[in-house]
């Protein structure tokens, strides 16, 4: 057996499952909060319209939730039959921060689900609301644990050695590791994006199909009005969450860039085909000294290229590439966002095209934010933890036949699930919110 | 005196596990049931568990994390010779989940796709967990045997589940249903008497640990109070069959307790059959203690919150937001 294969499955099978199950809470961590202000709207109001777009929203909520929690399990089983060697080295660090997690916030999203789907006739509205608040705090709260873990992984401190293994030497600076605020906001925000989009994305559907539904109309200008409010503020906090990996991943930078020599005045490269083999870019379209004058706020600062780091280098291609994705994206939902908040100011109905516009975008939060972990989890090549644990190093002892076959299983699980996920969303949309 | 972390962990792990068991064994059983009922009854199963499945499945999480983080060297080693029943369970995890949302938003050969996945996802999962217990139990060996103790324990699971889903109808629902459900009951208990008593046979034969610390005069005599009690729980089950709601779920309840403290002593103080201990495979204390800190903080909230869901949804079960 080839050892190589084993880790290129292993990654693969891990890698599948991790891209299938952040789809998931991508959604359910901002649909918390948006799903706590569709049921005070209707507290405050007794708009039986609000009511309608709770009982539809809630609804999605619980396929979304549902989708997270299996392919979740599924994660907590892969981390042992994976990466033994990972939970080896890191475990008393990573196992507490995912016990943490398990702990504090999914018992408490899972169990208030259940009370927030199915009370609302059992309970008072005020105890109703609180269990809306603890479904959103929960879902947030998950992201916390689990954005801390990833982010010490990329950028760790506050451990120390204890034989082979590390132990926490200060959970405090573990927790608040150097990229974790900017990986917290940076998520939260694709969050709030992508369930932005998608709640204008399904009511412009549903207008498509039933230009009358007031209702519809309502959610589209609330999806749109949140997205054109926070995508500017995506563009800050990555732009931050940029320079903070360019002091701590020079690496992943040097590879997002596609910056091969270390130069005085890097240039920008808008694209280009990188060529791992001659350590250069084919057919690129750059603009001078641009990547130093973002990076480095001078137009004449040195960039470190990939020469810089021998052989702890990520791919350049994929990480180059899925930037581009993750900002070429971005740039269009902001650009819809601010349109469509305009376009539909004052209770203005939305033209046709506007309808198409957003309906055809209502999933592309997935594709930015997708694009974005690719970006972060590649550009942490070779390493696992960085400087600490290579991902080679971490790799399990399971027959390749094993693997594979397992892989073809969840890749046919995950493609009917994505595909029923959608299809129902679409349907469930389309026939509108009931009261 | 210094607390025996490894050892409250393992307390820890055995409770998370056995009140998985318990809680998502009846709602895998409601899902194996479902191709016995008719199409509306089907809708009020599955309303039944509709508040709670969620909940019930993150136990499982908490089990295999408090494994993770307690023993990473067993959770490594047990789940790499697991590899392929534990990707099996998962699948079916997921297949039932998603059925489960998906089964009243679908209609026509795609309403009855997601029913049949749905009982074939439980099905998948449950058969799966006895298999692991049984390949757990024979410490992983390879061999024919071993093999087929392993089919033995998946099957008796499913018997197990079977019996706790049928239990849960009863406490649940009301009428024709409900009758059913009873006799549903009857057969899980069947199905239970040989499961059990085949796999308590059998264990000693393939494993000679297990028959040690069973087969040991005098201590044999005093370990003998938990067949006996097993078998009254059993009785108690069956003669309260059609006079009581809620008797038959806490009989059946009480039989899985008691299978699992059998296994629980015929397994301790090994994590790893045979090979690790609980102390040789445990974490470092600084990683115990900030978890055990935790846990002592979380768990009332828990506990609390749980106990409230159970309250609010009290009662026999409607098909509501799950009907057709």
């Amino acid at each position: 057996m080839d050892a190589g294969d084993a880790l290129l499955l292993a990654r693969a099978q891990f890698g599948l499952n991790i891209a299938f199950h952040i789809l998931f809470p991508t959604i359910s961590i901002a649909l918390g909060w948006f799903l706590l202000f569709f049921r005070l709207k209707y507290a405050r109001t007794n708009d039986p319209q609000w009511l309608g777009t709770y009982r539809l929203w809630v609804k999605i909520f619980a396929l979304t939730f549902a989708m997270g929690v299996v392919s979740g399990i599924t994660m907590s089983f892969q981390f042992g039959t994976n990466w033994p060697g990972y939970m080896e080295r890191v475990g008393n660090i990573a196992g507490p921060l995912l016990g943490y997690e398990v702990l504090t916030a999914f018992f408490m999203e899972a169990t208030f689900l259940g009370v927030m789907l199915f009370g609302m006739e059992r309970v008072s509205t005020r105890v109703h609301l609180f269990s809306s608040l603890m479904v959103a705090v929960g879902t947030t709260l998950s992201a916390f644990w689990i954005l801390a873990l990833n982010s010490w992984m990329q950028t760790p401190q506050g451990h120390v050695m204890d034989g082979g293994a590390l132990i926490a030497g200060d959970w405090l600076a573990v927790l608040f590791n150097p990229s974790f605020p900017y990986r917290f906001t940076h998520m939260l925000l694709a969050s709030g994006l992508t369930t932005a989009f998608l709640i204008a994305g399904l009511s412009a559907w549903r207008l498509l199909k039933a230009p009358a539904d007031a209702s519809a109309v309502k959610t589209l200008r609330a999806g749109a009005l949140v997205a054109a409010l926070l995508a500017p503020l995506q563009v800050f906090v990555g732009d931050l969450h940029g320079l903070n990996t360019l002091e701590h991943q020079p690496a992943k930078i040097a590879a997002v860039e596609a910056l091969w020599k270390t130069e005085q005045g890097a240039p920008l490269v808008l694209f280009a085909i990188p060529n791992e083999n001659a350590g250069r870019n084919d057919y690129a379209i750059e603009i001078p000294k641009l990547a130093s004058l973002i990076l480095r706020h001078d137009a004449n600062a040195e960039l470190k290229g990939v020469e810089e780091f021998g052989q702890d280098v990520p791919p350049v291609a994929p990480v180059f590439f899925a930037f581009r994705l993750m900002v070429g994206v971005g740039v269009l939902m902001l650009a819809l966002a601010w349109l469509g908040a305009w376009l539909t100011r004052g209770a203005r109905r939305p033209a046709p095209w506007l309808l198409w516009a957003f309906s055809g975008m209502t999933f592309s939060g997935w594709i930015a934010t997708l694009a974005g972990w690719l970006v972060t989890e590649i550009g942490r090549q070779p390493w696992l933890v960085t400087g600490i644990l290579r991902t080679a190093d971490a790799a399990g002892r399971a027959p390749e036949a094993a693997l594979g076959a397992s892989l073809t299983g969840y890749a046919l699980v995950y493609g009917v699930m994505l595909l029923a996920y959608i299809v129902v969303l679409t349907h469930m949309a389309g026939e509108g919110a009931k009261a | 005196m210094s607390l025996d972390l490894p050892l409250v962990f393992a307390i820890l792990m055995g409770a998370a596990i056995l009140a998985y068991v318990v809680l998502d064994g009846y709602d895998l059983g409601v899902g194996m049931l479902m191709p016995a009922a008719s199409a509306e009854e089907q809708d009020v199963m599955v309303a039944s568990i509709g508040p709670f499945w969620d909940a019930n499945e993150t136990w499982l999480v908490l089990g295999v994390g408090l494994l993770l983080i307690g023993f990473p060297a067993a959770h490594g080693y047990i789940l790499g010779a697991l590899y392929l029943p534990v990707a099996a369970m998962l699948v079916g995890l997921m297949l039932r989940g998603v059925a489960f949302e998906l089964r009243v938003k679908a209609q026509g050969w795609h309403a009855e796709l997601w029913n049949w996945l749905f009982w074939f996802g439980s099905f998948l999962a449950a058969f799966a967990q006895g298999f692991m217990l049984g390949r757990y139990l024979t410490a992983f060996q390879q061999g024919g045997g071993y093999f087929l103790f392993a089919l033995m324990t998946g099957a008796a699971l499913c018997g197990g589940y079977v019996l706790l889903g049928a239990a849960w109808l009863i406490l649940r629902t009301e009428g024709a249903l409900q009758k059913k459900a009873i006799a549903w009951t009857k057969w899980g208990l069947l199905w239970v008497a040989l499961g059990v008593a085949l796999v308590s046979l059998a264990t000693p034969l393939v494993s000679e640990l297990v028959r040690n610390k069973w087969f040991d005069f005098p201590r044999t005599l005093a370990l003998m109070a938990l067949p006996l009690a097993t078998l009254a729980a059993w009785l108690w089950v069956w003669r309260s069959l059609g006079r009581s709601d809620w008797k038959p779920f806490a009989g059946a309840v009480a039989i899985f307790v008691l299978a699992f403290a059998g296994l629980a002593y015929s397994v301790f103080p090994f994590v790893v059959l045979g090979w690790l201990t609980i102390w040789d495979a445990a974490s470092h204390p600084s990683a115990l203690k900030v978890v055990l800190a935790g846990v002592i903080v979380v768990l009332p909230f828990l506990v609390g919150y749980t106990v409230f869901a159970y309250r609010v949804f009290r009662g026999k079960a409607k098909a509501g937001l799950y009907g057709h």
